[in-house]
């Protein structure tokens, strides 16, 4: 199966994320966006908003400088 | 032998693997001869860019657990007061020898013993000290540098050996000791973690609490020093009512002042403190019991007076005081001339 | 499912960091996380962290570490490498470290081509003390002690020191990249990589200088202070290969 036929999902680990926004800044498929809600540290962490149209690129991953992101492909 | 090589042979007799140090007179033998002999047994010697440079490479080589050794005189040793408060905040075993010299500032390169407050205090920034062995004779220079690199292990912090000038340029015989192939084991050294958990050495401890735990932990430790590892020579204290307190090059000038003036029938005798931190309070406390007149004998313009003072702040005892500073080295005439001032008016 | 990231071996899990958002030292860490398990190194690893930021690298790397006073950590990675030289010895620092109160030490542990790798990183502040200049701070830059911006004719100019040591004949690997961008990021591991396998193969200093923001001390979000690093920080400090003499370096060892 080539990547492209692959279905990603992003999921953001809520209390380890500082919402810096580095992620939703390089994600080119507005995956990410900044939740409304605060999480246990008090930052607005990322959260996927629209997994589906993830391509596996890799660039949150990356960027993060918290660890904060998985991806899952299947 | 002289003093300086004879140290050095030590070490690596002792078991010392790596060797840092930086250029400075009058300690240069110490390093030229590690220079010649250390890498022939599969050690480490290095020339660093500085005396900090050599200490922090102490550090490192130190948390590895190898036996490691560095030398210098004075006005490096200050340069060096940064990494013997880590080494001591660390708990790596380390051996630092001083050949101390004139001062302050760039001084001068005589003998003299004007860095007892320094090395016996902690020297660097935060609460601890540094135990100091202070020996008297080439053979004890040998002695005691094996034995700082055995007190360096058993408790886990840096040692100082003080010497001056005099110690590390004099030459006298001397009977090694058979080298040290049985060296303790070391677990908390950084070998990098193998299929262990990891471990780290941190230096930084923000809890104020953790931090206070730590000074007091360093102190039971040097408690432990003080009752165990204490050392001192009396020399003619048996009938003595007179004591000359000195340490180093002074004590082998007092010697030979003491017998000069035991010829002219003053009973006077020497003790002489070899661990100058743990300072050997007890003894002199013993000491005060038999003798009311004590003649404290420095290459300063007094340093160690200031422990014997307190040794026998309960005592009813008179303490007084000899100098000379600045890289003079006073004569056994003229010692044995002030020896005999003091006597008389007691 | 299956997850694609997997947790790095030597990265402590479930840790939060102290840095602040989008401080690159998290990328960084993880990157050398990352290499050690992909290069199997992490159970000789030795990593100095300075005083600084990363001092306490050590809650959030899992192999052996010890900490340097500052500006000394090339010293104690020079004396645990010559004690042992089977450790894989790395020494991480930050700009005031490496390039002002450590910079004897930098240029003579590199000029001796110590084989260790240095990881730099260049924020153009003092971080940990609440953002003072650095030798690295641009011309202009306004920082706690620079209020009126970094003036040349009383502060001097920027410290280019990775391209001073890149000129010694003993540093056989130099070169600097950013972690402003995923793409800078991949550069920084590759070059991270390389750094390590010059280690690895015995050939002498590497020394990777990774332009990194500090958004907290330069007082800006964490998505501008990536755009500064790449717009003012990279004309000053060009990233890019700043010496390879690893293939002159094998032949000389044979």
């Amino acid at each position: 199966m080539s990547k492209k036929d692959k279905v990603f999902t992003v999921k953001v680990r809520r209390d380890f994320c500082k919402g810096c926004g580095l992620c939703i800044e390089f994600c080119k498929k507005e995956v990410l966006a900044a939740s409304p809600k605060l999480n246990r540290m008090g930052y607005n962490p990322a959260e996927a908003v629209n997994s589906k149209a993830c391509i596996g690129c890799m660039m949150c991953t990356q960027i993060c400088p918290d660890l904060a992101i998985e991806v899952y492909s299947e | 032998m002289s003093g300086n090589h004879c140290i050095a042979e030590a070490a690596i007799r002792a078991g010392c693997k790596c060797y840092f140090g930086y250029p400075i007179t009058p300690q240069n033998e110490l390093g030229e001869y590690m220079a010649a002999n250390m890498r022939k047994n599969g050690g480490v010697f290095l020339q660093s860019e500085s005396e900090t440079a050599a200490i922090n490479m102490v550090i490192g080589a130190a948390s590895t657990g190898a036996r490691v050794m560095t030398s210098s005189s004075s006005p490096g040793v200050s340069l060096k007061q940064e990494g013997l408060s880590f080494l001591a905040g660390f708990e790596f075993p380390a051996v630092i020898v001083n050949m101390m010299r004139g001062g302050p500032g760039l001084g001068n390169i005589a003998p003299a013993q004007g860095d007892y407050f320094q090395s016996t205090r902690g020297g660097g920034h935060g609460d601890y000290r540094t135990p100091v062995l202070a020996p008297a004779s080439v053979q004890e220079l040998a002695d005691l540098t094996v034995k700082a690199f055995e007190l360096a292990d058993k408790y886990r912090t840096p040692i100082l050996l003080l010497g001056d000038g005099m110690m590390g340029q004099m030459k006298e015989p001397v009977v090694f000791p058979e080298p040290i192939t049985d060296l303790p084991a070391k677990p908390w050294a950084l070998k990098g973690r193998g299929d262990g958990p990891s471990r780290y050495q941190a230096s930084l401890i923000l809890d104020g609490l953790a931090m206070e735990r730590h000074n007091w932990k360093l102190v039971r430790k040097y408690k432990e020093m003080a009752e165990q590892e204490t050392l001192f020579e009396l020399y003619k204290m048996d009938d003595a009512d007179f004591a000359v307190v000195a340490y180093g090059t002074t004590a082998r000038i007092a010697k030979g002042a003491i017998n000069r003036a035991r010829k002219e029938g003053l009973k006077v005798g020497l003790v002489r403190p070899i661990t100058l931190f743990p300072f050997p309070d007890k003894v002199l406390q013993k000491v005060a019991q038999q003798v009311k007149n004590f003649l404290v004998f420095e290459m300063s313009t007094g340093q160690m007076v200031e422990d014997v003072r307190l040794a026998l702040e309960n005592e009813r005892v008179v303490i007084d005081f000899h100098g000379r500073p600045g890289g003079i080295i006073p004569t056994p005439i003229e010692f044995s001339r002030v020896i005999h001032r003091y006597y008389r008016r007691m | 499912m299956e997850l694609i990231n997997k947790w790095p071996e030597y990265h402590k899990k479930d840790v939060v960091s102290h840095y602040c958002p989008g401080c690159g030292h998290g990328i960084v860490h993880r990157i050398v996380a990352e290499l050690l398990e992909e290069m199997d190194l992490g159970k000789e690893a030795y990593l100095v962290c300075p005083a600084g930021c990363a001092v306490l690298a050590y809650l959030y790397l899992d192999f052996d570490i010890i900490e340097s006073a500052h500006g000394r950590g090339t010293a104690i990675a020079t004396g645990a490498k010559r004690a042992n030289p089977n450790l894989f010895v790395i020494s991480y620092q930050g700009d005031g470290d490496l390039s002002a109160i450590g910079t004897a030490e930098t240029i003579h542990s590199a000029n001796r081509g110590e084989n260790i790798s240095v990881i730099f990183i260049n924020n153009a502040v003092y971080g940990m003390t609440g953002g003072q200049m650095a030798p690295t701070s641009l011309i202009g830059q306004s920082t706690m002690t620079s209020p009126a911006g970094r003036n040349p004719e009383v502060d001097g100019y920027p410290l280019h020191i990775t391209d001073v040591v890149a000129q010694f004949p003993g540093v056989v690997y130099a070169e600097r990249v950013s972690v402003s961008s995923p793409a800078g990021v991949k550069k920084t591991k590759k070059a991270i990589r390389t750094a390590f396998e010059t280690q690895q193969e015995g050939l002498g200093y590497s020394i990777v200088e990774v332009l990194s923001p500090c958004p907290t001390n330069w007082k800006m979000d964490p998505v501008t202070a990536c755009k500064w690093v790449d717009t003012d920080m990279a004309k000053e400090y060009k990233p890019g290969l700043l010496t390879d003499k690893r293939e002159e370096k094998r032949k000389e060892k044979g």
